[in-house]
């Protein structure tokens, strides 16, 4: 056996790496925060939140420019409520399907298949969505661009779902047998069972599920880039050009001169999409837990 | 003896090439406790699970011969079984109430078969509380999920939710296994209240259990019903050698 002080010392050594490893983790997240406000803020040395956030016009280039972010808010927010209602019914569905009523073996054929459309990089499902579903929605519709809203909804919609029927699929699995045979031997169909006591008792995960789907939404950038025609006006349909905040971030930073004003505008698009996601990861969180209870 | 409950004929259950129970011959009085004792694996369970075809949900279950409940073979073409489950409630070894309020849990069977309107369920609730003797307990607490009870609370709701569906048979599968001795002797005392309306059947490991809480005792051994009589008589003087054996515990 070894001394006890060599034991202890190694104990010591792996407990302080782990504990290490945990502190840089949240330290990271901490310093892209102070990096995004310390370039976001100087911003707001010339120009007011209020403008910024309602401002109407994005015209970052002209003289003088005018950096309002509505239009990019409304763009966002409009192309993740399509994707949400196109992604969240079908992903539940899919999730119930697959957890409660498919036969083993289509069971885990359907759970690859989720797998492998989460692994496709957004830039081909973009690339798709540009080539195929732009000129479908173009003709279905008779307008003049196919690269709408609509498209960026439809394609999102592709990404969110993975995430839905994954943690929605766990989250129905967990649902103790007990709580099914209890209802099987009330005379409750199995459609019965699956609606009123397992979607039931598996409900705060799926709501994580759309929370964490909706979070993967509004932080894609590149597929809706390429499918929504980055046009920075005010939306008032689903069947016209519309620009994300991501897009934005993505087109623009290259062409704006490091330190100055466009470039803090971007960088403060940035926070407001990082407040964003944090609150859609922490009412996530907060179900998660919840349903862990 | 009088009105006949449960009847089986030849009963045989096979899960896939092994054969679980052998040529069942049972008759279980109406409005009587029935206990059904044996070690573990002899069938006990499985032959209760019959009694509402809950076996039907596991893969490779086939079963020949009769069960006869309400006049119907319950095994025959077209029976209703969703029916057949309105008519026998069931109450499992672990409380498994639904991860609901304790009212919801109470009026899920009536949703479910749309047996009341929904003026009616605020007294169907009320009722079938106070059979269990939960009534005094809960009618402050009605709305709070049913998880957060003690376990004998939950395994009284868990009887209570079946009492709306208004059943003739209770089967019962270990239902104290999971308490305490003192929970147990309450839901031994609720056994012998709800006897005079219901015909009970109750598995269990407990001999002193079958002794105390049920009139007649079936002893099941290797998937046969070796004796099934007076739990007076199966506990004093059994006719065969093998129950002895067991209820003396030299085996099992």
């Amino acid at each position: 056996m070894k001394p006890m002080r060599v034991r202890k010392l190694k104990e010591w050594l792996i407990e302080k790496t782990i504990l290490l490893s945990g502190i840089f983790s949240v330290v990271f997240v901490l310093l892209i925060f102070l990096f995004l406000l310390r370039e976001g803020l100087s911003l707001f040395r010339g120009e007011s939140v209020i403008d910024f956030i309602f401002g109407k016009s994005w015209y970052p280039i002209s003289d003088p420019p005018r950096f309002g972010i509505l239009p990019l808010i409304l763009g966002s927010l409009l192309v993740t409520l399509g994707a949400a209602a196109i992604s969240v019914p079908i992903g539940i569905a899919a999730a119930l399907y697959i957890a409660e009523i498919a036969p083993l073996r289509l069971r885990e054929a359907l759970k690859a298949g989720i797998e492998l459309l989460a692994a496709i990089p957004s830039v081909v499902i973009g690339f798709i969505g540009m080539i195929t579903l732009g000129p479908w929605i173009k003709n279905l519709f008779n307008i003049p661009t196919g690269l709408t809203a609509l498209t960026g909804s439809v394609t999102l919609a592709f990404m969110a779902m993975p995430t839905i029927v994954s943690i929605a699929e766990d989250a129905i699995t967990a649902v103790p047998r007990q709580y099914r045979e209890a209802a099987i031997a009330m005379g409750a169909t199995k459609w019965q069972t699956t609606w009123r006591i397992v979607a039931r008792a598996a409900r705060p995960g799926m709501l994580a599920a759309v929370m964490l789907g909706i979070g993967r939404v509004i932080g894609e950038t590149m597929a809706v880039m390429m499918v929504t025609g980055n046009a920075a006006i005010i939306p008032t349909s689903f069947l016209q050009p519309v620009r994300t905040l991501t897009a934005t971030i993505a087109a623009e930073m290259g062409e704006s001169v490091q330190g100055g004003p466009h470039y803090a505008a971007l960088f403060a698009i940035g926070i407001v999409l990082f407040v964003i996601t944090f609150l859609i990861n922490g009412v996530a969180d907060l179900y998660l837990h919840r349903s862990r209870r | 003896m009088s009105e006949i409950s449960i009847e089986t004929r030849g009963l045989n259950l096979f899960y896939g090439d092994f054969q679980a129970l052998i040529g069942i011959d049972l008759q279980i009085p109406a409005r009587k406790v029935t206990a059904l004792i044996g070690p573990s694996g002899c069938g006990k369970s499985t032959l209760l699970r019959v009694f509402n075809r809950m076996n039907d949900l596991i893969d490779g279950v086939r079963v020949s011969g009769q069960v006869i409940i309400g006049g119907q073979d319950i095994f025959a073409p077209g029976a209703d079984l969703l029916g057949l489950r309105e008519k026998v409630g069931m109450v499992f070894q672990r409380p498994n109430p639904f991860p609901l309020s304790v009212y919801e849990n109470i009026v899920f069977g009536l949703a479910v078969h749309r047996l009341a309107r929904r003026q009616e369920y605020g007294d169907i609730v009320e009722q079938a509380l106070r059979s269990v003797l939960l009534w005094d307990d809960l009618k402050d607490r009605l709305h709070h999920s049913a998880l957060k009870l003690s376990l004998e609370q939950q395994q009284r709701l868990c009887i209570a939710r079946v009492l709306p569906l208004k059943p003739q048979i209770l089967l019962m599968d270990e239902p104290c296994s999971a308490l305490d001795p003192i929970a147990t002797l309450h839901i031994e005392e609720l056994m012998q209240k709800l006897k005079k309306e219901y015909t009970i059947v109750i598995v269990t490991h407990n001999m002193q259990q079958a002794a105390r809480a049920s009139d007649r005792t079936g002893f099941l051994y290797l998937g046969k019903l070796i004796e099934i009589n007076e739990t007076v008589n199966i506990f004093t003087k059994p006719a065969q050698a093998m129950t002895e054996n067991y209820i003396s515990g030299r085996f099992g």
